[in-house]
């Protein structure tokens, strides 16, 4: 039950097959079973329960609030949740209990979700990894899948399992890997470089970034405002679509969202592929792009040809340039989005009260890691007077142009653009945090944060396992507000793929474990 | 709309241009004095041409809206400290500003006044500094791209030896941006703590960039009374203690206040300028596009989408239609309506309700306007001032007043009896000034029998003075007028008087 899809458990609850309640504390058994992915902050357990009762309630009266009443779900604790904890993985933050509800977290409430908690990220969501924030690394659950064991760790070394274990990329890892270990059905994340993207493919899920100004952002505690975008992260596809409708829609609290009204779809079973164009931008073949990945992506370019469908290479000639640019942008934004948090109205605040700058400077000093404090300096420096030109100006230009390489590329006729989202699997944490956070971050958001620059939708769609037996996903750009197109894409191309579902030991046991009990229970 | 405060004005110095003055005149700041009239100042033996001030003025108007500029938080006085806080006004993660439409049509209303082209596409900044009454560390505002640019602003002002002359001028206004207004800090001294209220944080904000092309503070302080009657015209001014601001601040620049240089900055605090630290000289505001408020777009008729709903649009026309008279206007038709003199009608514009009052004096009464003008302005307005009443408060209404000129009108009673009447008045009994003449015997002597009587017998006392009257001189007539007033306790018609006295003298 707790592996089934949104979809499909959704229908489980309408038929009576599985009781809110009850599927809300095999998730909730299931969180405490896998506490060592370290994929949870927050675990609400009471007000979960409490609200799949609501739930329940609503489903005995027959009159459940749609197909999200009563599924359980998890978030990113980056995103306001009244009455929860938020912390955005920051000593900034700890403690934080915000009075309001974000718009999305809001949402899902209305139509009777239950939210089983908070999910781990980076610090701020400044990362690639999940592994700096304060309450320790994520572990990725493919790290004890029968899939990655049979071929990275050898049986009779256990210590190697310990040390061989891999991150699941980031900054919505925790997100990630609650949704990749079966303890929810969906997860939000956010995306502001490819954070939603980039775990999605290290732990095997889709991950959706709609369009800029699809979905509110009231509520997410931004990083970089004009490149932030919800993100919603499932086990397939035909899940994302229904998260997609439940979210979209203009928000009187966010004057960024579009002001047309958004109409939830259901996606169409695409057959026929011969009419549409896939590009394939060269620049996406990237330096450090492993072989493996290679082969996957140039696979899928072949499967779309043979199915009939025009392929064809593209340029996006300024890619190479959004690196550069995308630090100078987030960084200011970082610099200013930060400025609020000053130990005053909220949050963490230092003993030091010698004066008021010096407890400024001792708030920020304590709350904030080294990768927070690097981004607020870095970003006060480019948006000197004396640099605003030279860095912050050319930059927005330099955006304008990455932009406008996607604008030409689809005016061409290009209906969706096949990228891969990661350069490689997932790597051991070890091997990941010899390099630090900046060059990380960098080269992981390579792929995926051109998409950010030009507010495009992108999801990750997981492809095939590598040789080490991790996931290993590609991504599809679509035209802006185009998520039905694209989705329908992504899901044409989930189907051929058949990419295999990750074999979790401890969720075996689990459900094995549930159904004992249960047995048990009912002859006593 | 509005209410008024020039929380920040600068002055600088601008060496005047003269024929023949040697050399360039030198980078940097020279301490310089002067006297607030704004007369060039002597170079004395430098030999250099003589400083002139120039005064430039940034003045923020608090828009009265019911909201904050970006938060549906009541915009209120004197509330509770802390209870006007929305979560944005507190700058809580996750929260973001959504315009107030209010207070884009009070910017735009404002810049149609000040004559300013409207920028149809404006966009907001951040102007980044820690404050502990800026909780966002950040102030949302228009550097790049303001709302308003362009204008100016006629003022008018007294000048010659005895202020008669009316002198008209104009500033040219730089730009009108919309901004926030930050919360207040108090500080506490004995316990060394400071006390953050931000019911004010947020709150919207024009702020009125002028050029430096005044002069002098008595330049400064009209430019700035004359726009704050604008800005009361187009909408209200509720806040007294706005008022009260920006009385105190033209007081201040009155009082030399704007002998400033660039190194001196205005603290609305202290009330004087003080010299500017250095750590805020050099302070560097980082500014950035606010990411979170797409573009600000108004539309004009022309522009404007035919689908759009017009309750969520900004139409420029539809605003400039609706402009009422500007104060401007409305003195130049008093002056042609009731015939008085122009600084008569900036005495009645100065003043919030003296034009009404003065307007329904004239229409109940038959006095000529132009003599009404009298009474309000020498009598009425110097009581209030005296006793710092508005015209509001006024114990005398137009009514009363009204009724007692016309008494005088018909020569029931002499102008002195009115005056006495009118002093009776002020201490609002409730008595009519019918009553008041009764009552104090203030009426004009009708019995012309009685009044010849009383001239006779002044005549009869004063030999001398006959005697010189007869002789030629006319001028000791009016000595008899004044003993025959006195007799009579003011009672008697001057004119009458005249006329029986010199019937007498001549027979």
């Amino acid at each position: 039950m707790l592996r089934a899809s949104l979809r499909e458990v959704s229908a489980a609850l309408k038929e009576g097959r599985v009781s809110p309640t009850e599927l809300c504390r095999r998730c909730l058994s299931l969180i405490k079973s896998t506490k060592f992915l370290n994929a949870y902050i927050t675990v609400a357990e009471e007000a979960a329960l409490k609200q799949a009762e609501e739930s329940e309630k609503r489903y005995s009266r027959g009159q459940p609030l749609g197909v999200l009443d009563g599924i359980p779900i998890a978030v990113k604790d980056n995103f306001n949740t009244a009455g929860i904890e938020t912390t955005c993985a920051s000593n900034m933050l700890k403690g934080y209990v915000s009075p309001y509800n974000a718009t999305v977290v809001q949402k899902l409430m209305d139509q009777g979700a239950v939210l089983l908690g908070k999910t781990n990220l980076d610090e701020f969501a400044m990362g690639s990894g999940s592994t700096d924030g304060v309450f320790g690394p994520v572990r990725n659950p493919w790290s004890y899948s029968r899939q990655y064991k049979e071929k990275s760790v050898p049986k009779s070394d256990s210590e190697d399992e310990e040390s061989n274990w891999v991150i699941t990329g980031g900054s919505s890892g925790g997100s990630a890997a609650a949704v990749s270990s079966f303890t929810c059905f969906a997860a939000l994340g956010s995306d502001t470089g490819g954070s939603t993207r980039n775990p999605a493919a290290h732990c095997g899920l889709v991950g959706l970034k709609p369009t800029y100004g699809l979905i509110s952002r009231h509520g997410l505690i931004p990083l970089v405002n004009s490149m932030d975008v919800p993100g919603i992260l499932t086990r397939c596809v035909d899940d994302a679509a229904v998260v997609l409708g439940s979210l979209a829609g203009h928000d009187l609290k966010d004057s960024t969202t579009i002001q047309d009204s958004f109409k939830p779809f259901e996606l169409p079973n695409l057959t026929d592929i011969s009419k549409l164009s896939i590009g394939i931008p060269k620049e996406y073949h990237a330096p450090g792009l492993s072989s493996e990945i290679l082969a996957v992506w140039s696979k899928a370019a072949d499967l779309f040809k043979s199915a009939g469908a025009k392929v064809i290479e593209v340029s996006l000639p300024h890619t190479r340039y959004s690196i550069v640019c995308y630090h100078v942008l987030c960084a200011a934004e970082v610099a200013s989005n930060m400025a609020r948090f000053d130990g005053l109205e909220y949050g963490h605040r230092s003993d030091m009260n010698k004066s008021t700058e010096s407890m400024y400077a001792a708030t920020r000093r304590e709350g904030f890691n080294d990768v927070v404090r690097g981004r607020i300096l870095s970003g006060n420096y480019f948006l000197l007077k004396q640099n605003y030109e030279n860095y912050f100006i050319k930059a927005q230009k330099v955006r304008r142009l990455i932009a406008n390489d996607f604008v030409k590329v689809f005016r061409s006729g290009v209906d969706i653009l096949l990228t891969p989202t990661t350069l490689s699997d997932a790597v051991p944490y070890m091997e990941f945090i010899k390099e630090d956070n900046r060059t990380r971050s960098a080269q992981d958001d390579i792929l995926t944060q051109a998409a950010n620059m030009a507010g495009l939708p992108a999801i990750n769609v997981p492809t095939a396992l590598s040789e080490r037996g991790l996931p290993v996903g590609l991504q599809f750009i679509g035209r802006s507000f185009q998520e039905k197109q694209l989705l329908t894409v992504a899901r044409w191309f989930e189907k051929q793929v058949k990419f295999p579902m990750i074999q979790l030991e401890v969720v075996k046991r689990h459900d094995h474990d549930v159904v004992q009990h249960q047995k048990s229970a009912s002859f006593s | 709309m509005a209410a008024a405060v020039a929380r920040g004005c600068g002055g600088l110095w601008r060496r005047a241009r003269q024929c023949g003055a040697g050399g360039p005149a030198p980078h940097g700041q020279r301490a310089v004095a002067s006297s607030a009239t704004g007369g060039a100042v002597s170079a004395g033996k430098s030999g250099l041409a003589p400083w002139v001030p120039v005064v430039g003025l940034e003045i923020h108007a608090q828009i009265s809206s019911n909201s904050k500029l970006f938060s549906g938080s009541q915009v209120q006085f004197a509330a509770p400290p802390n209870s006007l806080v929305s979560f944005f006004d507190a700058s809580l993660p996750g929260t973001l500003p959504v315009l107030n439409r209010r207070c884009v049509e009070a910017a735009v209303m404002t810049g149609l006044a000040l004559n300013c082209s409207i920028n149809k596409k404006s966009l907001f900044d951040r102007k980044h500094y820690f404050y502990a009454d800026l909780p966002a560390g950040y102030q949302i505002t228009q550097q790049r791209v303001p709302i308003a640019v362009n204008g100016s602003l006629s003022y008018s002002l007294c000048t010659g030896n005895k202020m008669s002359q009316m002198v008209t001028k104009t500033v040219r206004i730089k730009q009108i941006q919309l901004e926030q207004d930050s919360g207040k800090s108090l500080h506490d001294d004995t316990r060394s703590q400071t006390l953050v209220d931000l019911n004010r944080a947020g709150v919207g904000l024009m702020e009125v960039v002028m050029e430096p092309d005044m002069c002098c503070g008595e330049e400064a302080a009209a430019a700035v009374r004359e726009l704050q009657l604008i800005l009361q015209t187009l909408g209200s001014s509720q806040a007294v203690m706005a008022d009260y601001e920006i009385q105190r601040q033209i007081e201040e620049l009155e009082n030399g206040g704007t002998i400033l240089n660039e190194t001196r900055a205005f603290d609305s605090k202290l009330g004087c300028t003080v010299p500017m630290r250095d750590k805020e000289g050099k302070q560097d505001y980082r500014f950035m596009p606010e990411p979170n408020l797409p573009p600000l777009i108004v539309y004009d008729a022309k522009s404007l989408p035919a689908n759009m709903n017009h309750q969520q649009v900004v139409n420029i026309d539809w605003i400039h239609e609706r402009l009422p008279d500007l104060p401007s206007v409305k003195r130049e038709k008093l002056v042609e309506q009731y015939g008085i003199l122009p600084e008569h009608s900036f005495t009645l514009l100065n003043e919030e309700g003296l034009t009404e009052f003065y307007e329904n004096v004239v229409k109940q009464t038959q006095m000529k306007p132009k003599k009404v003008i009298g009474w309000i302005l020498n009598d009425l307005l110097s009581y209030l001032k005296q006793h710092s009443l508005t015209v509001k408060e006024s114990p005398v209404s137009s009514f009363l007043l009204a009724d007692l000129l016309n008494l005088l009108e018909k020569k029931d009673i002499s102008s002195t009896a009115a005056k006495q009447v009118l002093a009776e008045l002020w201490k609002g009994e409730g008595k009519t000034p019918l009553e008041i003449v009764k009552e104090k015997k203030l009426e004009l002597i009708q019995d012309q029998k009685e009044l010849e009587q009383i001239c006779q017998a002044v005549i009869d006392g004063q030999e001398n003075e006959v005697m010189a009257i007869k002789a030629g001189n006319q001028k000791v007539l009016n000595k008899l007028i004044g003993l025959v007033q006195r007799e009579t306790q003011g009672r008697s018609n001057p004119v009458l008087v005249k006329q029986l006295l010199e019937k007498k003298l001549s027979e």
